[in-house]
């Protein structure tokens, strides 16, 4: 019954480029796709290892950074000279995961180190400090004046320049995502950093090594903020400094949280919500002030009411 | 040698107001162990206020000043009744959520209400630097260096010699233990959130004459303060004050040797650096083992 | 053979010192009490040999390794498992989880074949389950598997704690008082529990106040008060060790003694 609403669900997602004739619309849904593979990695950190990162939206502009870079080409005559060609773009996408999943490995080690809520300001902290060399390096990154012209995906002869392979692309990365996500959490690493996450002292006495898992769950889950990231620079085809505002990294928390952390659905479900959100407040002529205020409110509220979220709310029901 | 001089005192006029932003944070932090991200938003709210009751009311500026310290306390002490009272319970992540909700909510309605565009506070001092030998400072700043101290001073007396001090003194130190000994730990929270929000606003209003005011001010200061807090040491309002001067002092030196770009780096980099070497803050209190 | 050495250890709290020189080894295949009133120590030896207190001096031995600096995770692994004074469960999974949790050490997959879906981490994982219920089984538990650890009674609930710290297959189990809070015929299953557990050749290291479970159980009983090893025997030279009944047994606990 589960596995053919599922099915059916797919089955709706994957054909609406083919009937859905609006091209703002599909626009607005393939950004949230790729907003929804970011819940879903922060979900991995955040919801089941249970770390409080602030600092998201650091691994997805990591991504999307070094992958336009490596498909753009660049040179550098400080510190080094270094002169890179221009790589084709799957390959530059791939060099854009690892670039985030470096990061990933710095952030899990200090993660382990520091705890709770100086976690939290260090993972703020990081951002910050990305945030402000993308925009002072000029020589690398054109700082504010952003990098441009950068190549969309090219697999053979096809080039994905419009916007329904696009949204393809995207939902088949968010399936993929998920399923890796789903078998991650189900074995004996997810139950690992579960453990972690509920009763830290029980766990290492049962032999769970904390660095270990703390830097898996940080890893895999800034790759695969960092292959969003990827998707992101590549469709949109322009990247600047703003892609590191804490605000995105709020949004994906929201998603995260309200749609229920530790649940697979949950940053889907939230993830919807907060993508569409902000098109219906635009739709009912809303100033972009008052929609923010809308989603602070909605926060609040969620909070409020529905503590672990919606889905687990639905669950129970 | 001139050009450490006046960035050292460039440190010292500056120190002060973000020592007033890191005390308030650390005694919200501290006491309340809230990750206060509505902060900076207050320290935004008495610039704004400042705005409103010099420029529009056109109030007198020594007279604007503690109303709008006055008006800093009552925002916070409703913040915190509102939002946190139902909450004294719940875990780190629905009270983060919650202050992040209310941080974007107030941001927002800041610029709904004044919109984007900057806007200066006329102050009455004048315009011509004082000029002290090789080292030259604003006398606006002058002010604010002074006013800092006396407030810092103020909020020390008032942690160590009075009654609701040392209730929050207790309370940060042992909650339970507190509130068996009969403090009222809802009111102690109150009184201090509208205490720190006050101290932030503090550091708005007197800042805000000398910068501009503009809505998204207040993040810059909110970063600035866990900066400090974490420099200074969880719940140590001597830390803080000291680590005001050293984040003033890293920014001045920053931006003057290294490239005025990085000056808001500073604060964030000093965070990371600090944190991986002593995961509690320089001056961290011993917490009291239970 | 001595499975577990202690040589001179020392802990300090604060400026406290909560244990001071105390020496004493566990033999293979025996069952070992720790006994002392209130505040003796005995849980902060607990936490100084399983690596969760760095002791200020002396030396931990576990089977020829020296333990002093090893992380919790790398004692655990290496065959010392303990449980805990207050309950410690991983309340918010079944009972079945909490087990599975328990059996990390037994797995081999890794995270890339976890997301590659190879075969044999399927394999693994119904291995796994059906060692799972065999514990919860040996516990009694097998019924409750699918139940949240917190909604379990608190009897229950104790002995799950001590299936999760089997499932990590110990050489030495330290148990710090198992029965605290049980009623006497849950004591007396436990105590029964326990002789099985001795029978599948793990050897046990036991904190306990229950004085008629030490006496019941143990082959040898050692006492501390204030941080230092007072008597050191059988639990019939224990029974009429003077210092012993001075510091702790009393004159309550005559009729113990047969």
């Amino acid at each position: 019954m589960r596995a053919g609403l599922t099915i059916l669900f797919l089955g709706i997602l994957a054909s609406l480029p083919l009937w859905l004739d609006n091209a703002y619309l599909l626009h607005v849904l393939i950004v949230t796709g790729i907003f929804i593979v970011a819940a879903m990695s922060l979900n991995l950190l955040l919801g089941y290892a249970g770390q409080l990162s602030l600092g998201h939206v650091a691994f997805f502009g990591i991504g999307a950074y070094a992958s336009a870079l490596v498909s753009l080409g660049f040179k550098l005559s400080f510190p080094f000279e270094i002169v890179v060609e221009a790589k084709p773009v799957w390959l530059a996408m791939l060099i854009g995961m690892v670039a985030a999943g470096l990061a990933g490995w710095f952030i899990g080690r200090i993660a382990f180190r520091v705890r709770g809520a100086y976690f939290v300001i260090v993972s703020i902290s990081f951002v910050e400090v990305v945030r402000l060399v993308a925009v002072n390096w000029v020589e690398l990154t054109q700082g504010p004046m952003a990098l441009n012209n950068i190549p969309p995906l090219a697999v053979g002869d096809f080039v994905f320049y419009k916007k329904p392979e696009n949204y393809w692309l995207v939902l088949g990365v968010a399936i993929v995502c998920y399923i890796l996500i789903r078998r991650l959490v189900y074995s004996r690493a997810g139950r690992a950093m579960v453990a972690l996450a509920e009763n830290e002292p029980l766990a290492t006495s049962v032999g769970i090594d904390v660095t270990r898992y703390l830097v898996l769950a940080a890893v895999v889950s800034a790759a695969m903020a960092g292959a969003a990231g990827a998707l992101y620079a590549h469709y949109v085809r322009i990247v600047d400094p703003d892609v590191f505002l804490f605000i995105y990294t709020v949004t994906m928390v929201i998603m995260v949280i309200t749609g229920g952390k530790g649940t697979l659905a949950g940053p889907i479900v939230g993830g919807l919500i907060f993508g569409l959100l902000p098109e219906g407040l635009r739709a009912m002529a809303f100033a972009p002030e008052a929609q923010w205020i809308v989603y602070g409110v909605l926060m609040v509220l969620v909070v409020y009411f529905l503590p672990r979220g919606i889905v687990p709310a639905l669950q129970r029901k | 040698m001139d050009e450490l001089l006046q960035h050292c005192l460039n440190a010292l006029m500056l120190g002060g107001t973000y020592a007033l932003l890191g005390i308030g944070l650390t005694l919200i932090f501290g006491i309340m162990k809230v990750v206060n991200f509505t902060h900076g938003e207050l320290y935004a709210f008495g610039a704004y206020m400042m705005y409103a009751l010099v420029m529009v009311l056109g109030a007198n500026f020594f007279v604007a000043l503690p109303l709008a310290i006055a008006l800093g306390v009552a925002l916070g002490a409703l913040l915190q009744f509102v939002l946190l009272r139902r909450l004294h319970s719940a875990d780190i992540d629905t009270t983060m959520l919650v202050m992040i909700g209310a941080w974007i909510a107030l941001q927002n309605a800041e610029q709904l209400a004044w919109t984007g565009v900057a806007k200066s506070i006329a102050s009455p001092f004048p315009a011509a630097p004082l000029v002290i030998g090789p080292v030259s400072v604003a006398w606006n700043r002058v002010f604010v260096f002074f006013i800092a101290l006396i407030l810092i001073g103020a909020t020390y007396l008032l942690i160590n010699q009075t009654k609701l001090g040392r209730a929050m003194r207790a309370t940060f130190q042992d909650r339970d233990t507190a509130a068996l000994m009969g403090v009222r730990i809802g009111n102690i929270h109150t009184a201090t959130f509208a205490l720190g929000s006050g101290l932030a606003a503090a550091a708005g209003a007197l800042l805000g004459p000398v910068f501009v005011a503009y809505p998204s001010m207040g993040d810059l200061a909110a970063a600035k303060a866990f900066a400090v807090v974490i420099l200074g040491g969880l719940g140590s309002i001597p830390g803080a004050t000291i680590g005001g001067f050293i984040l003033a002092l890293a920014e001045e030196l920053g931006a003057g040797y290294v490239s005025s770009g990085y000056r808001d780096a500073m604060g964030f980099l000093l965070i990371i650096v600090i944190l991986l070497f002593r995961p509690t803050g320089l001056f961290a209190r011993k917490e009291r083992i239970g | 053979m001595k499975l577990l050495e202690i040589k001179n250890l020392s802990v300090r709290f604060g400026g406290l010192t909560a244990v001071a020189d105390l020496s004493f080894a566990v033999r293979e295949g025996e069952v070992l009490s720790l006994i002392g009133p209130n505040g003796a120590g005995k849980t902060t030896a607990f936490n100084a040999i399983t690596g969760y207190l760095a002791p200020a001096a002396g030396g931990i031995v576990f089977s020829g390794r020296k333990l002093e600096g090893l992380k919790t995770s790398q004692i655990a692994a290496l065959g010392l498992v303990r449980t805990f004074q207050k309950t410690s469960l991983f309340a918010g999974r079944s009972a079945l989880d909490n087990i599975l949790i328990g059996l990390h050490l037994r797995g081999r997959q890794t995270p890339l074949a976890i997301m590659l879906g190879l075969p044999y981490v399927a394999r693994e994982e119904s291995e796994l389950r059906a060692e799972a219920l065999r514990v919860l089984d040996f516990v009694g538990l097998k019924k409750r598997q699918q139940e949240l650890a917190a909604a379990l009674p608190y009897g229950e609930q104790r002995l799950l704690e001590v299936a999760i710290a089997l499932a990590a297959r110990p050489k030495l189990l330290m148990l710090d008082e198992p029965v605290s809070g049980m009623n006497p015929s849950e004591t007396a299953s436990f105590m029964a529990k326990l002789a099985e557990i001795r029978l599948l050749g793990i050897t046990v290291l036991l904190v306990e106040h229950d004085m008629k479970m030490v006496m019941g159980v143990s082959d040898r009983v050692v006492c501390l008060s204030q941080g230092r090893i007072i008597a050191d025997g059988t639990p019939a030279q224990i029974q009429r060790d003077p210092e012993v009944i001075r510091a702790y047994l009393g004159e309550r606990y005559k009729h113990v003694v047969n």
